[in-house]
């Protein structure tokens, strides 16, 4: 007996001294490392290969643009990799002139030969960089990128000298410093890519722990796939004397149940995303760590405008104004704002409003088409993507038959197919959303235009094409913002998008980090971030 | 004996061999392509992604081309999703977590199942019994998403004393939760195999005769009962063993372990052939391998088995 005692008593110690005395978040708060749910692994951290939200976080902490973000302020254009930067009257002509004294992070100075070489890598055609869309402004950037030119010296991207970086444009930009903050414009180190590699190839080493070099606040320290990157304060950073940190590490929190259990274990200084069925408990319990920001993305009904019934606009018209927005953001979709545009909050940009909620105009239109009480209307299903859309869907379901009528079933399939579902045409409504990758309202319509691989409606108007084209031709920031409203207002009267809300990043914070706040584009500088290391009076 | 190993160990290879090809041609049965995003690749892009790794040539190329490059050279060629990372890269930092849970909890199960298992057979039908074999009943009901999160809730965040996620070779707090998690339901499984083995034994005649000649029970039951009693068990354990390893993607899922599991399912989510056919191959390997051993543990420990082959 008294063996086995000893046996459990020495199991039971074991046990214990396996419990945590100091949270993770504890010990962090004193070393200054910032513990931050990142959604999942990033991909890669070459910044020409990714197209990711996640990659650009961890990114943002190892590179800077020409132009930073400001802790405070989306419409602020702070200098990094540029001091400055002027145009021409026109908005088609952009010189920056780089920091001198700026350093690669092992030493080597950041220069204009840099940016352009970033530049001819991304639009390199071997290199088949998925996102390089994003430099399509640049003049003849499409056109070497598709193999109709081969020598980069015709694309519009210049080095005078080691500081001064001339970029020219197809067309009017005024919008352009906004759009170097996003990372496919971002430098790479062209001395160390080309040491692993040709600037064509695509699977190098060169972003590998112990090879990666960068220009931001900080430099990778390690990446274990599936469990944590980390990266640790950059000495040879030019504003280093600034950054708090000294480090962040990137945790892989894929599943929001179990990211939510970490930070309320003290794990997390931060979530990625809230479940949208814990926001009511969090309000109630930890109001304290809940925040819920705005966010450029916008959700949707796409409409295959091909298929009978859904190719009148009265029809879809009247789907939309059945939509009781502001019910469904206040149930399942805590946290989000009543859409009664495409696109959300974007600075100086107003769209008109042009649906609502009105089921007698509904109602009137579905009969006018030809669907009274939705009698004869077709049986259609709504398509969504394995997760956390059901709920939605579910509940767009319920208003459309209790409104109009109209029973539509709902149909599951894995992420994959979904996706390919929606390129093929092969759906009737589904669920799906954007999210904007600078201040402009560019970056939520030109995708609406005849053969964008991301309209995926079958909807195309010249009308609406030529207002882009107007405001692409615009030299004048104000006339060019009216010309998309307009455009803006004919896909709303057309909707062969049904918009329903405006999404927002609902995610829990600990009160200790310091210079965190609401930020449109969720681009928050980690070199400005600070945590308050002190004790919390009990 | 030896041959016996040498042909289990052949027929194994026509398996994967077999397994090898059903996988191909269901990563091309697959609705969607290594290259659908969200956000639509440029189709020029595409093409061009394409030719780089060669899936613009013909099946019988495409089909031949891995199959060589395992065999000559061992390499299971590039991950498409994480952009060129080599998958012997990618399973030789998950493979090793993997193993680790899955041995833990295996023994772990072991350590609660046999000792259940025999305890109960001993005291049949009795409060012991009953108690015991509901709490397997239960366990086996549960399934380990349900039983990880209660876990994780309460002795995690509520008691703080297990982290929650993640997973750290040298602290050994962080494998709690998730070994257990995971062990529970094979724990359960054997109590039951193991009592029904031990009871069959018990019946025995020469159980009568051992009784009858003054033997402790002890004795009987560890060296009478046990060896026979084991069988159901040991037939379970090579099988189970391959499949904890394999099937501990809930268990990766809910306490962030970066094991095998997950980049098993985000490769199939995302049509990423090498990873697929890497996990595939390695896991059919393992339950072959499981299999054997399975068979070699109860020829040892049933000599009747061995009569017959």
């Amino acid at each position: 007996m008294t063996r086995i005692s000893l046996y459990l008593i020495s199991i039971l110690t074991l046990f214990f001294t396996a419990c945590q005395k100091e949270t993770q978040v504890e010990k962090a708060n004193r070393e200054k490392i910032l513990l931050v749910g990142n959604g999942g692994d990033p991909k890669s951290l070459d910044l020409h290969l990714v197209t990711g939200v996640i990659e650009s976080k961890v990114i943002g902490s190892l590179f800077e643009g020409l132009v930073g973000d400001d802790p405070q302020s989306d419409t602020e254009m702070p200098p990094a990799a540029a001091v400055s930067w002027e145009h021409n009257s026109d908005y088609t002509e952009w010189v920056f002139k780089l920091r001198e004294g700026a350093k690669w992070s092992d030493g080597e100075p950041v220069t204009a030969h840099d940016f352009v070489f970033s530049y001819n890598r991304m639009l390199h055609p071997e290199l088949a960089a998925p996102y390089v869309e994003m430099l399509y402004f640049i003049k003849n950037a499409e056109a070497y990128n598709k193999g109709k030119i081969t020598d980069f010296a015709e694309v519009g991207v210049k080095a005078e000298d080691d500081y001064t970086l001339r970029i020219q444009l197809k067309e009017p930009v005024p919008y352009l410093p906004g759009v170097t903050r996003h990372y496919t414009w971002f430098p790479v180190p062209k001395h160390i890519v080309l040491q692993h590699g040709k600037i064509s190839d695509r699977f190098t080493e060169w972003t590998d722990v112990g090879n990666i070099v960068g220009n931001g606040a900080f430099v990778l320290e390690s990446w274990k796939m599936n469990d944590h990157v980390a990266v640790k304060k950059n000495p040879h950073y030019w504003d280093v004397d600034n950054v708090q940190l000294n480090g962040v590490r990137f945790f892989p929190t894929e599943n929001t149940y179990t990211e939510t259990r970490a930070f309320l274990a003290g794990q997390l200084h931060m979530t990625y995303q809230l479940p949208p069925d814990l926001v009511p408990k969090m309000e109630k319990e930890y109001p304290k760590f809940l925040r819920k920001d705005p966010y450029v993305g916008s959700r949707f009904v796409r409409v295959n405008v091909t298929r009978p019934a859904l190719n009148d606009p009265r029809v879809r018209m009247a789907l939309s104004l059945a939509l009781d927005r502001k019910s469904l953001c206040d149930t399942v979709l805590q946290g989000f704002a009543p859409a009664d545009t495409l696109s959300p909050d974007l600075g100086e940009y107003q769209p008109e409003s042009v649906v609502g909620y009105d089921l007698e105009k509904a109602r009137a239109l579905l009969a006018e088409a030809g669907y009274p009480n939705g009698k004869g209307f077709p049986r259609y299903s709504i398509l969504i993507g394995s997760g956390g859309t059901r709920s939605t869907s579910e509940a767009i379901q319920a208003m459309w038959k209790k409104n109009l009528n109209i029973l539509f079933d709902i149909q599951a399939m894995d992420y994959g197919s979904y996706i390919s579902a929606q390129q093929k045409l092969d759906f009737d409504v589904t669920l799906a959303g954007w999210i904007g990758d600078y201040l402009d309202p560019t970056t939520f319509l030109l995708m609406w235009t005849e053969g964008n691989g991301n309209n995926n409606t079958g909807w195309h108007s010249d009308t609406f094409e030529k207002l882009l084209d107007d405001a692409a031709h615009s030299a004048d920031p104000a006339e060019r913002l009216k010309f998309f409203v307009q455009a803006e207002k004919l896909l709303m009267e057309e909707q062969p998008i049904i918009p329903f809300a405006w999404q927002a990043k609902t995610y829990l914070i600990q009160p200790k980090v310091k210079n965190w706040h609401p930020l449109l584009l969720d681009n928050h500088p980690w070199s400005a971030v600070e945590l308050n290391s002190e004790k919390e009076a009990p | 004996m030896i041959g016996k190993l040498i042909n289990r160990l052949l027929q194994g290879i026509v398996v994967l061999f077999v397994l090898y090809t059903l996988t191909f041609f269901l990563i091309r049965a697959l609705p969607y392509g290594p290259f659908q995003t969200e956000k639509a690749i440029p189709a020029h892009v595409i093409e061009k992604l394409k030719a780089q790794l060669g899936l613009d040539q013909p099946l019988h190329v495409q089909y031949m081309r891995p199959l060589k490059n395992i065999l000559l050279e061992g390499d299971l060629g590039v991950s498409t999703r994480l952009e060129g990372r080599p998958v012997n890269e990618i399973m030789s930092q998950a493979f090793p977590i993997s193993i680790h849970l899955g041995l833990m909890s295996m023994i772990l199960a072991i350590l609660i199942g046999l000792p259940a298992g025999v305890i109960s057979a001993y005291k049949k039908n009795s409060m012991v019994d009953y108690l015991l074999m509901a709490t397997a009943m239960i366990g086996l009901c549960l399934p380990s998403f349900v039983i990880g999160p209660i876990l994780a809730e309460y002795l995690g965040r509520s008691k703080q004393m297990f982290p929650v996620m993640g997973w750290d070779v040298r602290q050994v707090s962080t494998w709690v939760l998730p070994v257990f998690t995971l062990s529970l339901g094979y724990a359960a499984y054997l109590a039951r195999l193991t009592r029904s083995g031990v009871l069959d034994v018990l019946s025995q005649d020469f159980v009568r005769t051992a009784r009858a000649k003054g033997v402790s029970t002890v004795k009987i039951l560890v060296k009478h009962c046990l060896r026979g009693g084991l069988i159901p068990s040991a037939a379970y354990i090579g099988p189970a063993f391959a499949g904890i390893i394999s099937g501990s993607l809930v268990i990766e899922a809910v306490f962030q372990v970066p094991g095998l599991g997950r980049h098993f399912i985000k490769a199939i989510e995302t049509n990423d052939a090498n990873v697929i056919f890497g996990i595939v191959l390695l896991y059919g390997g393992l339950v072959t391998l499981g299999n054997i051993a399975s068979d070699f543990l109860i020829a040892w420990l049933n000599p009747r088995s061995r009569a017959q082959s």
